[in-house]
Formats: structure tokens, sequence, C-alpha cells
């Protein structure tokens, strides 16, 4: 199967790939996948006010994740929490191009970015009871 | 060296520049029908099949009449078995195969199940993907009239018992089948010896042409009928119909007597670059898990699962190089290796595993080029994986509740 140029270039040079510190404040961890599967994202968004200043991926599984999974970091980054709820795997496939048995890497990369997002949320929520 | 490398030669061979030599006059110049019995064009076609017969029934100690052509193994493994259907099934309807069969035998036998023509037993393997003979005897019903086993496998190399399996065979008068595809021409192979009753094996995986196999039949101790599968003018003594392809013939026969030929100088070359590959490997890249048997392996074959990386995006990374995965991702189906899985590799396992197939044409320098690949690129992907990330952190991946999807 033919790889389109954008999925070779995010496996070539994947952005943002790396990790944040769990407990980091601010940071939101999303997993999903399984090893069985033959794919498994780790999203992990940093927020600052509401936005998003970092993001970081590390996945295994086949070009088309890392790809999605990295490209999914480059536009959360300055995103809101609102806006970046809005990401859907359509775009991912429009972007990257991806063919039909592909786009469970897609489905896979938003269900990391919802699951980022409610791991932050679920963070902010906590810190703020305590606070109260 | 020349980029890309090709170690994918389990799926094909590249054909031997001799062969091609001695097929070249029979498209143009001899281009005669074999079955034309009235004039020199055919005479001269049948005198080409005739001797390339001979060529092949040698590598495997056959006699030449029980050579049947075909347009490959997959041809010959579904004339094989729904021919001895066909014609035995007044003496049952029982086929015993295992479970790690090219999918032209089991999706043959899976046809015939489908189709209420036959009943099966697909055996299980051992953890290296061996076919324990006990259990071919254990299965053997009052109706089991073919045993269908391989005699090497083509992800993982594994070289069956197939002479024990023979005797079994030969002792309760049942017919045995052997896919032969992957050991023609790289190992050994007696009919006699081995008790082999109808064989299938191709030209393109020793260096011959696409397009044209054989399936061989025993004429004595039993003499084996088969129904024939194609109806037509009565070609290859009525067991396959169609004009032989002249070419395709002769350079099988040519590729079969190099193979015979050059046998013990390719297997010793294979061995020794093979085993260079995988010393290589293990000892660069730690959970690097061989796939298959340590030692009753094709020569060629070496199949690798690298933990923590799924074995797609490493033929990705290693683009330059002509390879395999057992992972999902690079078949259509979405499961991974059903071989794998038969030996009790777990799914995650064969999602990471990489067959590298060497044949006559592979140098070292190929090999030094791909330990330096794989090293580099399963090294980049491990840093990308998150699993690798938890298991450095000591996290028991089997202890996590993952979210399949």
């Amino acid at each position: 199967m033919a790889y389109s140029d954008k999925v070779v270039d995010h496996f070539n040079n994947p952005r943002n790939m790396g990790s944040f510190k769990k407990d980091e404040e601010g940071v939101g961890t999303g997993m999903v996948g399984a090893p069985e599967c033959g794919d498994v994202m780790k999203l992990q968004i940093k927020v600052q006010n509401d936005t998003i200043v970092d993001a970081k991926f590390k996945t295994f599984g086949c070009g088309s994740a890392i790809a999605s999974s990295s490209l999914a970091t480059e536009w959360l980054k300055g995103k809101t929490i609102e806006e970046a709820q809005k990401i859907k795997n359509t775009d991912i496939v429009q972007e990257l191009n991806l063919p039909p048995v592909k786009i469970h890497c897609s489905v896979l990369a938003e269900d990391a970015i919802k699951a980022a997002l409610a791991d932050y949320q679920k963070k902010a929520d906590g810190a703020l009871t305590e606070a109260k | 060296m020349k980029l890309p490398i090709f170690l994918d030669n389990h799926s094909t061979t590249p054909m031997d520049p001799r062969v091609l030599e001695t097929m070249l006059p029979y498209f143009v110049e001899k281009f005669g029908n074999a079955a034309s019995r009235n004039h020199a064009f055919g005479w001269a076609a049948e005198e080409a099949v005739e001797s390339a017969r001979k060529q092949i029934a040698k590598l495997i100690k056959a006699d030449p009449k029980e050579i049947v052509f075909t347009s490959g193994a997959t041809e010959s493994d579904n004339l094989a078995i729904k021919g001895v259907l066909e014609m035995y099934k007044e003496k049952g309807d029982h086929i015993i195969t295992s479970s790690t069969e090219h999918r032209a035998v089991l999706d043959t036998v899976k046809s015939l199940e489908g189709k209420g023509k036959a009943t099966a037993t697909y055996l299980p393997v051992d953890k290296f993907g061996m076919v324990n003979p006990d259990a071919v005897r254990n299965a053997i019903t009052a109706k089991t009239i073919l045993i269908s086993v391989m005699l090497a496998n083509n992800e993982i190399g594994t070289i069956n018992p197939v002479k024990e399996i023979g005797k079994i065979a030969k002792e309760k008068g049942i017919l045995f089948h052997c896919d032969a595809t992957q050991g023609v021409g790289k190992i050994p192979v007696d009919v006699q010896e081995m008790g082999i009753d109808l064989m299938s094996f191709s030209a393109h995986k020793i260096y011959g042409p696409k397009g044209v196999g054989a399936l061989y039949v025993r004429k004595k101790n039993p003499r084996v009928r088969i129904a024939s599968q194609m109806d037509g003018g009565g070609h290859e003594r009525g067991m396959r119909s169609g004009t032989l392809p002249v070419p395709l013939i002769v350079g099988f026969g040519k590729a079969c007597e190099l193979c015979e030929q050059e046998m013990a100088k390719d297997t010793a070359r294979l061995i020794t670059m093979r085993d260079r590959l995988e010393a290589s490997i293990m000892k660069e890249l730690e959970e690097s898990y061989l796939n298959g048997h340590p030692t009753s392996r094709l020569p060629g074959n070496l199949n690798i699962s690298f933990a923590y990386v799924e074995g797609e995006s490493l033929l990705m990374g290693m683009k330059e190089i002509a390879l395999s995965s057992g992972s999902a991702c690079t078949s259509a189906t979405l499961e991974p290796s059903y071989v794998l899985r038969a030996l009790g590799v777990g799914t995650d396992l064969a999602h990471s595993s990489i067959r590298f197939g060497l044949g006559r044409f592979n140098t070292d320098d190929e090999i030094d080029y791909t330990v330096k690949k794989v090293v580099e690129v399963v090294t980049k992907l491990r840093e990308m994986s998150p699993l690798y990330e938890m298991a450095k952190e000591g996290v028991d991946l089997k202890s996590v509740q993952w979210a399949a999807h």
C-alpha cells in the first residue's frame, strides 16, 4: 500500500514526540487502544488558562497511526479546550489522505484527544474541589 | 550494493538469468504446441517438456511420469485435495491437515467442508510450529482418506517431520499430500523416503518463472488417482487439461536442475548469512524473539518479533528493504498472522513480527546494511512507543486494562 506524502512526512519527522510527567500541573493524558489490536496511542496536553500550550504523543502502531497522533499534537497546540473538542477524525482522514482501511487510526486519534481533554478536566475539577 | 534490497524470497524469487536463457528460444523460434503430434514444431516442444519433466522429477526423486504440470502451487493444492476427495468419496470424506498450512490448502479444505463434501481435523502445532506425528495418528478415523501437511512453513520456515507422517499414512493406507512449495529446491526432498503420495510445488519460489507449478502424483505403491478439476483436451494423462506453457516448463526444469546442482553451496551460504543476521540483531536489540523452530528451519528463513513496535511501521521505516510482516496492518483482515497465533505467540508480538527471507542472490553487504537499518529503526520506534516507555517504568503490560476498540 502506498502512503500519502503527508503520512510519510509525519512518520519520518514526528512532531512533538515525547512525554510530560503525568502528575504535572495542567497536564491531561489520554491513552487509547490495546497492544492486541496493534495500536496504542498516548496523547498528552499541557493547559494554561484554558489554552493548550503544548502537546506530546507516543504511539505504538502503523505509520498512519503514528502520523494521525503526530498531526493531532500539531493541531492541539494553541487551541482552547473548547476548540480542541471539535477536532474530528474525518478532519485527520482528509488532511492525511488516509485510505479506508486506515480510518480506524484517525478514530483512535480523536479518542485520544477526547481522553486527554477528559483527564485534564477531571484533574482540574479535582483541584478545584480541593481548593474549596 | 544496490537499493532496494530484496529480502522477501519466501514470497517469490528473482529468476536466475541461466533460467531465462534456456526459456528464450521457446517463445518465438520453438513455439510449438507440445500436444501437436504430427509435425516438427510439436515434436520440438514435446521434447523440451519431457526433458524438463525429467529435471523436475530428479530433484524430488520421482519418476517423470508422476509430474503433472499446473499453473502453480495453489492450483496443485486445489487439484490434489479436491481431486482425491472426489475420486475416493466412497471410501470416506475426512481430511487431516494442520492449522499453519498455506491458505491454498486451508481454504480448499474449508470450501469442501462448507459444501458438505468433506469433514476436517485441523491439527495444532507446537510452539515452534511443528506438527506432531502422533497427533496425526490419533486424528485418523475410519473415514480418513487424506492427510495434508506442509513440508516447510512460508512464514516461520519450520520444517515438519514429513517422513514420520508419511510412514503413518502408509501404515494406515491413507493418502498423504504435502504442500512442499517452500521446501523443494531448498532442502533435500525424496518422495519415496518421505512416503509422499501427492506433492505441490512451484517454479517461482526456486528462481524459475511465475505461472507454472507441478503436482507430483504417485504412480506405484499405491497408484494414486485424482479427479481432474479442469475439463478439456485431456493433457497430463487426463489430470489437468490445457495447453502446456512450454517456455515456463523449460524454465521450471532448468530451475530445478540448478537447485539440485547448487543446493549444498546455496544452503551453506544462506545459513551463514542468516545466522549472522540473526545473531547481530539479537545482540543489538533486547526483547527480540525468534518465531519458528531454532534448528529445523529453512536455510533462508528468519522470523523475529520486536516487542513494543508494530510490524508495519517497521517496514515503513525500512522502505529500501523488501520484507514482510505478520502484522494485521499489512493484511486486509485486521487479524495478525494466523500462523504465529497457532504457535501461541501473543497477538501483541504477532503484530511486531518481521519475516526475513534470504535467497540465492543476497550478499553479505546487504545483510550488513539490513542489520544496521533494523537496529536503527527498531530503536527509533521504541523511543516512540508508549508500551516501551511503560515497560521501562516497570509497568506490567499484561496487567493494564486497555481500552480496546
